[in-house]
This record gives C-alpha cells, structure tokens and sequence, in this order.
C-alpha cells in the first residue's frame, strides 16, 4: 500500500472513504427508520457547513490568511441560486437539471464577488484582512436585507427602500422582499445531493492542494519573500485561493437555501462566519478532513443537548474547551500518539506471538 | 558582453545613503564576492539586485535587458535566482515540494489543469518530480526528498536553498552568506559544492560571504563594499592584500 500510494493521496482517499462510510452508514440508519426526525433534518446542515468549512480551510490553512467573510459568500450563493430557482421554476421542472444548475450560479457569482472584493483585500494581511472581510461580509448581508426585487411583464424592478416603491404591476411577483428575504425556493436540497457536493467539494480541494497550485499557496503561506524570488506571483495564486473558496462557499449557500422555504439575509451573520471558522480552528488549521468531523459534530451537538436545555450552552462551551486543548496542546496530542503506537505494538505482538504458536 | 551590469546604483531610505554610486560588471561563467563590514550595505545590493527594494538611481542590466525596478517576480523569470542570509525555506513543505515549488514557472499548467486531473498534470508532476530529484543530487539531498525542510539540519537547510533557487533556472544565482554558521569542515564542502554548481549548472555566481577561507579559496574577482559605497574591485588575490580593504576590516 505505501509504495504506490504517496501520503497526501493516501490522505484524500482515506477522507473520501469516510465520508461515504458516513453516508451509507446514514442511509441505512433512515432506511430502517432508526434516524430521529431532527437527525433527519440535520442532514442538509451537515453537507451545508462541511462544505462551508472544508472550502475556508482554503483560505486560512493553505493560503495562511484569516478570513471573516465566509458568510457573505455563502449569502450570495444562496441569493443568486434561489432567485435562479423561483424564476426557471415552471420551465424547468426537473430538478435534477435545474439544481445542478443553480448551484454552479450561486458558486460563480459568489466567486465574481470574491475576485472582486479580492483584488483591493488581499493586499492586507493578518487581523486587518480579517476585519476587513469581516466588514465585507456585514456590508453584503445588509444590501440583501435591503433589497427589493419583484418582476412583472415590463421586466425587472428593483428598489433599496420599500415593496412599494417597486410599481410592480397587479401579476407581478416579489422576488427578493427586503428583510423577509426570499419565499418559494423549491426545496431541491437533499441528502443524496449535499453529499455529492461535499465528496466533489472534497476531491476539487484535495486535488487543488496537491498540485502546482497549491504548492504555490502553501509556499507563500510559509514564506512570502522566498516564493516572490522563485518568481511566484502572489497576487494571482492569492485571489485563485480566495475565488475558489468563494466559490465553494456560493455552493453551500446553493444548498442551504434550498433545504428553506424562507430565507432571510439576517441568517448569513458574522455568527455564521464565525462559527465556520470556529470549525475550521477546532478541526486543525490546514486539516481538511478535520474541519468536515468538527462541522458535522459541532452542528449535531446543539441539537442533541437540546432536551437539557438548560445546561445546553455550558456543555457545548465545555466541549469546545476540551476540543481545543486536545488539538493545540502538543503534549496531550503525542500522549495519545503514544498510547495509540503501544496498542497497535500490543496488538502486533499479540499477532506475531499466535503466530508463533 | 558581460552578464550583470551595474551602474551608479543607489539607494537612499530617509536620510540614510545604504549604497552610493555602486557598479559592478559580472562576466558570464564567473565567481564573483561582494565582501565588506557588516552594515556596508551588501545584502542592500542583494535586494536591489533582486527587486526586493527600488533603486533610487542608477541601472541594472542582466544580459543586456535593463530589469531596473522590476519586480521580484520579473526579476527572477528574466534570470536572477538568489539564497537568503536567515534562511527562508518553505518549513511546512517536503524537501521535495520546496524545489518543485521553484520548478513551478518551468512546467506550468493551469489551476483547472489540477483540479481535475487532466493527462498534461500527470506528464508534469512526473518530469517535475524527475527534475527535482536531479537537482537534489548535487546537494546530497536525494534521501531526505520527503523529510519537511523544517525538520533538516541547518547545513542541509542551507544547500536546499540553492537548489531551491536553481530550480528556476537562473542565469546568475545570488549566495547571501552561504557559509554562515557552518564549521570549516562544512565549509570545504559548500566551497566543492559551489564550484559544481557553477560548472554543471552554468550559472554565474555572485556570493557574500564573511569566511576569507572561502572567499579566497574560489572567488574569482571581489568587489569590496564600505559604508555603501565601493572600496576596491579587481582580482581576489591583490583585493585581498590591500592596505586599504585590511583596515577597513580590521581598523587601524
């Protein structure tokens, strides 16, 4: 196995595997009916924020910049994807055609609004990129609170301050309704699909890394000045990075806004933002594997605890402490490397030993 | 033609004149050393040379194309490859992806050409890795390709900068105190090191470098730098024994 299989390749597929252990493990537990409603409910979550976390793993574990604006991107895709949806919704009837497609659309806009906002960001570095993005991702947000958007048969009407002021015609439709956001997604977000997206999700950002490109982002992360004098352009490999984590971002807002009926801008917060990098920190900086475990457990958490209400933020904080002291403290880490090698020596020896009898 | 042509390079930052009306000519296939007292102003040369700082006056010309205030990127794809004083490694890379990381101008193709694994990314991950263990050789590298450069020692770490900057393929290779913290018995085998480099890999090399057992073992032709500005030029040997270059490192 270790001869024709190079570790990072070993790496990916040993991810790959998991995540389709969990989705036939999954499948199972809901085909005999062993999965509770609320897990049922969780599955989308799930993909949503695996996807979310896996793509800003991107940015702050290979580019090495720390990024606040994953929720405005994931707030674009699901805008651009829903819109997308509502009004090719009696055209298209198959969603398997439409959905497909309004995924790639909320993926490329929130990718155009990540070059775009890209180009003036990533000259800055550090905590003042991080507010800044955090700045972008407020600012998207609100516009989409703000917006209105309603069509009739004189074409599109847009407005910033009221539904009245739109002049739609009596057959004309609300597209996008200010604060209350959008109505009438179709409900396209599946299970089936948001696990599709996560393994392409996954094998798009392992290959990614493990290629020219990403060795690029790894060596400007690692040493700016080195890579400028192997004559690496910086600002390119650095707005690929940050275009192609916007992009992954519009997909797992695609998903998540067609898993709800209503979606408002509100939903795509600075918490959001946070918590998905909360993921990506507690699952290791840089580790993608890890940031889909912590997405998964950190979002079920919260709804399992739910029934000692009281008690459920102490427990989740504990658990976050905890899960943060294991992965940062190298200590504790080589103690269970450790016992971890002696069990697999006992067992080794144990083998050899019946062997030997 | 000679290769590098410097001319009345200077540099001011505030009220501080770092280098004054510096010129230097390198001829193709020579081993040149820039030496001087600490603070002269040689690692100031080095970033000008390389882009890393603008000059305020003067020119550069590599080959006969002036590459005065080009980036450090154009710099480095018009021919100038360079090794740093503190060494700046890629720490979380192997060995292996360091150099591969300096191949990357040479056998390029596309992000999409990655992501999704088309025929052209297997041929050039392939000739990429080939050539990346060429270059290690040299440095007696070859078996620590997978080792993370972080975890190689310190002399290891130096050599793997060269190659590092050999991988693109510079017409002039930059050594900013190669020998640094080396001990002499390192050293003799930088100095081996060095000359196969020259000579295998064509380069031109300019070096900075404090051990006069080095210098004078294989510099050619030595300019000496004080307090930014040109002390003396010529030959290694009669540089060397001038009164002149002595006090300036030695005092009165």
């Amino acid at each position: 196995m270790k001869q024709f299989l190079k570790p990072a390749t070993r790496k990916s597929f040993i991810t790959y595997l998991l995540v389709i252990a969990a989705f036939i493990a999954v499948e199972i537990m809901v085909s005999t009916g062993n999965a509770s409603n609320m897990f049922k409910g969780l599955l989308v979550p799930f993909c949503v924020y695996s996807v979310a976390a896996a793509s800003l793993n991107l940015t702050v574990g290979i580019l090495g910049e720390l990024s606040l604006g994953q929720a405005g991107f994931m707030c674009i895709g699901a805008y651009s994807s829903a819109i997308f949806s509502i009004v090719t919704k009696d055209t298209i009837t198959s969603a398997w055609v439409r959905f497909p497609v309004a995924m790639l659309i909320g993926g490329i806009s929130a990718a155009i609004f990540g070059v775009l906002i890209g180009i003036p960001v990533l000259r800055l570095r550090g905590d003042y990129l991080a507010i800044v993005t955090l700045a972008f991702g407020e600012i998207i947000k609100n516009v989409f609170a703000a917006l209105y958007i309603g069509y009739d048969s004189s074409g599109l009407h847009v407005s910033l301050t009221s539904q009245g002021d739109l002049g739609l015609a009596p057959d004309g439709k609300m597209l996008i309704n200010g604060a209350l956001g959008i109505s009438g997604t179709p409900k396209d977000s599946t299970f089936e699909i948001g696990f599709a997206v996560l393994l392409i999700t996954l094998i798009i950002i392992y290959n990614f890394v493990n290629s020219r490109t990403g060795r690029a982002v790894m060596s400007i992360r690692d040493n700016r000045i080195a890579a400028e004098s192997i004559g690496l352009n910086i600002t390119k490999f650095k707005l690929i990075t940050f275009g192609l984590t916007a992009f992954l971002a519009g997909i797992a807002g695609a998903l998540f806004s067609h898993n709800l009926s209503t979606l408002q801008a509100s939903k795509f917060d600075y918490n959001l933002s946070i918590l998905v990098l909360v993921f990506v920190v507690l699952g290791g900086i840089g580790n993608i594997r890890g940031s889909v475990i912590a997405a998964v457990v950190l979002t079920y958490l919260p709804e399992v605890l739910r029934s000692i209400n009281n008690y459920r933020m102490l427990i989740y904080s504990i658990v976050l402490i905890v899960m943060m002291i294991f992965t940062s403290n190298a200590k504790i880490r080589g103690f269970f490397t450790a016992s971890f090698m002696k069990l697999k020596g006992l067992i080794i020896k144990n083998k050899s030993a019946k062997e030997g009898e | 033609m000679a290769l590098l042509e410097v001319k009345k390079l200077g540099i001011s930052f505030g009220g501080l004149r770092a280098v004054d009306d510096f010129s230097m000519t390198i001829e193709k296939g020579q081993l040149y050393g820039l030496i001087g007292p600490n603070g002269a102003g040689k690692t100031t040369i080095f970033n000008l040379l390389t882009g890393v700082y603008k000059p305020t006056d003067g020119t550069i010309h590599l080959d006969g194309k002036n590459i005065t205030g080009k980036s450090t990127t154009e710099i480095n794809k018009a021919g100038i490859a360079r090794t740093f004083q503190n060494i700046r490694l890629f720490s979380n890379l192997s060995v292996l992806d360091n150099v591969k990381a300096g191949l990357s101008n040479r056998y390029s193709y596309s992000t999409a050409t990655g992501v999704f694994r088309l025929p052209k990314f297997f041929k050039y991950e392939k000739q990429m890795t080939e050539r990346a263990m060429e270059l290690l050789r040299p440095f007696d590298l070859q078996d620590d390709a997978d080792t993370l450069a972080s975890n190689l020692p310190y002399g290891k770490q130096r050599k793997l900068e060269i190659a590092r900057a050999l991988a693109t393929e510079p017409k002039l290779l930059l050594l900013d105190e190669p020998a640094a913290g080396m001990n002499p018995k390192e050293t003799a085998g930088l100095m081996n090191t060095i000359l196969t480099v020259r000579d295998d890999f064509g380069v031109t090399v300019l070096l900075i470098e404090h051990d006069m057992y080095l210098v004078s073992g294989i510099c050619e032709k030595l300019s000496v730098l004080n307090f930014g500005q040109l002390l003396r030029e010529g030959p290694t040997g009669e540089v060397l024994a001038d009164p002149e270059v002595i006090k300036a490192y030695l005092g009165e």
